[in-house]
């Protein structure tokens, strides 16, 4: 191959595959990748060793890697806009790295901006706004009988309408880090990362189950939009209001083009759909299993 | 005269959701969410163009149609949308 | 080897050359080869030249995915130019394809699997106005109001700033020859919308001589190499359905012959595209360019940055005087503008 290339090689990198999407993240800092190490050890390798996507964490200009260390996110998908992230983050700028992939990148499925629970093979989806509570509501349903598909995405193959895990690391934020903490106190979590753009981030390791069957796909099976904050109250959502609402929650529907329409308005015309409103986490919890039981 | 013709009806993917109609347009790419009159609108409309006062009638039989300058506008609506065109 | 290994652009421009070549590649090889294709625009076009080649499972799930959003990409750059279409048409003016849009809407080979950006068009100069005018009154409007930018764009170059249509989000870029008015090269305008080629849906493209001389024009005059792949893509395909005969009387005719030939023996060095024999000289700047083409690492990083910013001052020095230059590098860079 031909030599004679400028500038450093990339210093440490990582590949893994989350769901049935490989990714590899290289970094001109050790630590993010030492985390990414430590948090993805029981994920398997890309398949066949190639990659979907590529994220890539450097510095600006070579000092910067020492002095004030400031982490730029790019990759194969960048968006010019991205504000570099201390390095005491780096392991939040990699998962925004792959994040940022999905959402600019993904072709394959029709990416939901969405959490995923299932049992006996069926899939609860759960979408919203953020800090609707989904993550928080995924991580907790993972632990009580049901399996974590994922807290970020879930993936719709257009051509058999299934939901496809991704069970990246589960990212808690601000109040819902105490809350899992205490609901789940022997779970494996990241380094407690203050003050980020999102405000406070910990990481949680999904259940060993959502690991060693995240290439098992499911048949949705029914809808939710959480609302957090509010008295307990549950109402039907009209087919047109779930299509433009999960229009709004997917970063790739226009660029698929008619196999993401196709898989839309299937999704819509086949799911119950159910805005909730809760409390407190335990709250959302009962009415999940309520609705559930009533499909 | 002014006339307007629909894109041919293979173009276009429909869906009826509720009172809203998904529809997908091919040629574009671009899916568009409507309402009363609009699929009524496509139905009466042919690929080959027709006057405004022809399209009033025929849309007659569906339902009232209080007044062509209005029937005007969402055909320029569409046309804008490109799933009419206007010769 | 294995780990040792690093990659450039030749890994890519071998690729596309010769689809077979790529049975030697191991993961790594493979997954250099895709980061670097997505970073020069090429994955839907690589995508399409390994079709039937035998490789791992998964990259040909990455290739089935970039051709399907070549697909798309295809669909919206079409109806794009099938909405200026609409919206021109009362004005009774030629307008002529350019660039990605000409070689879809004509089913050119160049057109397979590219990617398409802001829809480029050209029409005559004393038109323009009236362009503006009816773009304005459909829908598109100002990207972003920029008294510098603006009046820059307005004096000196050969289009107008860049408009984008407030529903579809889609720029278009209108232009009125195929380079600044302040370079040194003033190619013949006239005569690109003259002798343009009808495309049957009422718009047109330039004649194939012509586009090669755009491309040329496009890599070499009006750009800084960035991208420059893609577009000696474009290039190698054109010159292999179209040939060269009369292209160099063509390119003298507008003042690019030197672009036009420097050009060819590019893309027969990277693509091995077929060109005169004649036309295989030597030239000493012929590996700088090559090397700054190819300026791609495995992860898609842009590498050889002492040649990266030789070439974007060379590319400004080509358009504008140099006074003129020294002032418009002074307002990018006030404006926190870097080269790289």
């Amino acid at each position: 191959m031909t030599m004679m290339v400028a500038g450093p090689a990339v210093r440490h990198s990582f590949a893994v595959r989350i769901g049935p999407v490989g990714f590899r993240v290289g970094s001109d800092w050790r630590t993010p990748i030492a985390a990414l190490e430590t948090l993805y050890a029981d994920y398997p390798a890309p398949a066949d060793d190639v990659p979907d996507f590529s994220v890539r964490l450097f510095a600006r200009r070579p000092w910067r890697r020492f002095v004030r260390p400031a982490v730029m996110i790019g990759g194969d998908y960048v968006l010019p806009e991205a504000a570099p992230l201390p390095l005491a983050q780096g392991l939040l700028a990699a998962e925004m790295g792959m994040n940022l992939q999905m959402a600019l990148g993904q072709r394959r499925y029709l990416l939901l901006h969405a959490s995923a629970v299932e049992r006996d093979g069926r899939a609860l989806l759960m979408t919203g706004m953020s800090g609707a509570g989904k993550s928080t509501l995924a991580a907790l349903l993972g632990r009580r009988g049901w399996r974590l598909m994922g807290d970020e995405f879930a993936l719709i193959d257009p051509e058999t309408g299934l939901v496809h895990a991704f069970p990246r690391l589960v990212s808690l934020k601000n109040a819902a880090i105490g809350v899992v903490e205490r609901a789940i106190p022997d779970a494996r979590f990241g380094p407690l990362m203050r003050a980020t753009p999102k405000g406070d981030i910990r990481h949680l390791v999904p259940a060993a189950e959502a690991i060693a069957r995240m290439e098992e796909p499911a048949r949705p099976a029914l809808i939710l939009f959480p609302r957090y904050g509010f008295e307990p109250a549950e109402r039907p959502v009209a087919p047109s209001e779930v299509f433009v609402r999960l229009t709004q929650a997917s970063t790739n529907y226009t660029a698929l083009g008619e196999p993401g329409f196709a898989a839309l308005t299937r999704l819509v015309e086949t799911l119950p759909a159910r805005a909730i409103d809760y409390p407190d986490a335990e709250s959302a919890i009962a009415q999940v299993e309520r609705l559930w039981a009533a499909l | 005269m002014t006339g307007y013709a629909r894109v041919p009806a293979a173009e276009i993917v429909s869906v009826a959701l509720d009172d809203f109609t998904a529809l997908y347009h091919r040629a574009s790419g671009i899916t568009h969410l409507v309402t009363s009159p609009v699929p009524e609108l496509l139905d009466v409309l042919e690929e080959a163009p027709l006057g405004l006062g022809e399209i009033a009638a025929r849309l007659a039989a569906v339902f009232e149609v209080e007044d062509e300058d209005a029937l005007a506008v969402r055909l320029d609506e569409l046309v804008a949308a490109g799933l009419v065109v206007r010769t | 080897m294995g780990r040792a290994v690093r990659y450039d652009g030749d890994l890519l421009a071998r690729a596309l050359r010769d689809p077979a070549s790529t049975g030697s590649l191991d993961a790594g090889g493979w997954t250099a080869l895709i980061g670097i294709a997505r970073a020069e625009q090429l994955a839907g076009t690589l995508a399409h030249r390994l079709e039937g080649v035998a490789m791992p499972g998964a990259v040909a799930r990455i290739m089935v995915d970039a051709r399907a959003s070549a697909a798309q990409g295809r669909i919206a750059a079409l109806w794009e130019a099938e909405m200026a279409r609409r919206v021109l048409a009362p004005l009774d003016c030629p307008v002529v394809l350019l660039k990605g849009t000409a070689f879809a809407a004509a089913g050119l080979s160049a057109g397979v699997g590219r990617s398409i950006g802001d829809l480029d068009i050209l029409v005559p100069r004393d038109r323009i106005d009236a362009v503006e005018a009816a773009l304005l009154g459909a829908g598109w409007e100002w990207v972003k109001p920029d008294p510098y930018d603006d009046a820059y764009y307005r004096r000196w170059m050969h289009e107008l700033p860049p408009l984008i249509h407030r529903e579809r989000d889609r720029m278009i870029d209108v232009h009125h020859t195929i380079l600044p008015l302040t370079a040194r090269i003033t190619p013949d305008a006239a005569a690109l919308i003259a002798d343009s080629v009808a495309l049957g849906n009422g718009l047109r493209m330039l004649s194939p001589a012509d586009m090669l001389v755009h491309a040329a024009a496009h890599l070499f005059a009006d750009g800084d190499l960035a991208g420059g792949m893609r577009n000696l893509w474009d290039i190698h395909c054109l010159i292999e359905q179209f040939g060269t005969d009369g292209l160099a009387e063509r390119a003298s005719h507008h003042g690019l012959e030197a672009e036009v030939h420097r050009a060819a023996r590019l893309a027969h060095a990277l693509y091995d595209t077929a060109i005169p024999e004649a036309w295989r000289t030597r030239h000493r700047a012929d590996a700088l360019y090559r090397r700054r083409l190819t300026a791609r690492d495995g992860w898609g990083r842009p590498t050889r940055p002492l040649l990266r910013q030789g070439f974007y001052l060379r590319s400004h020095w080509l358009r504008m005087p140099p006074a003129m230059l020294a002032r418009h590098l002074w307002t990018k860079w006030r404006k926190g503008y870097r080269p790289v």
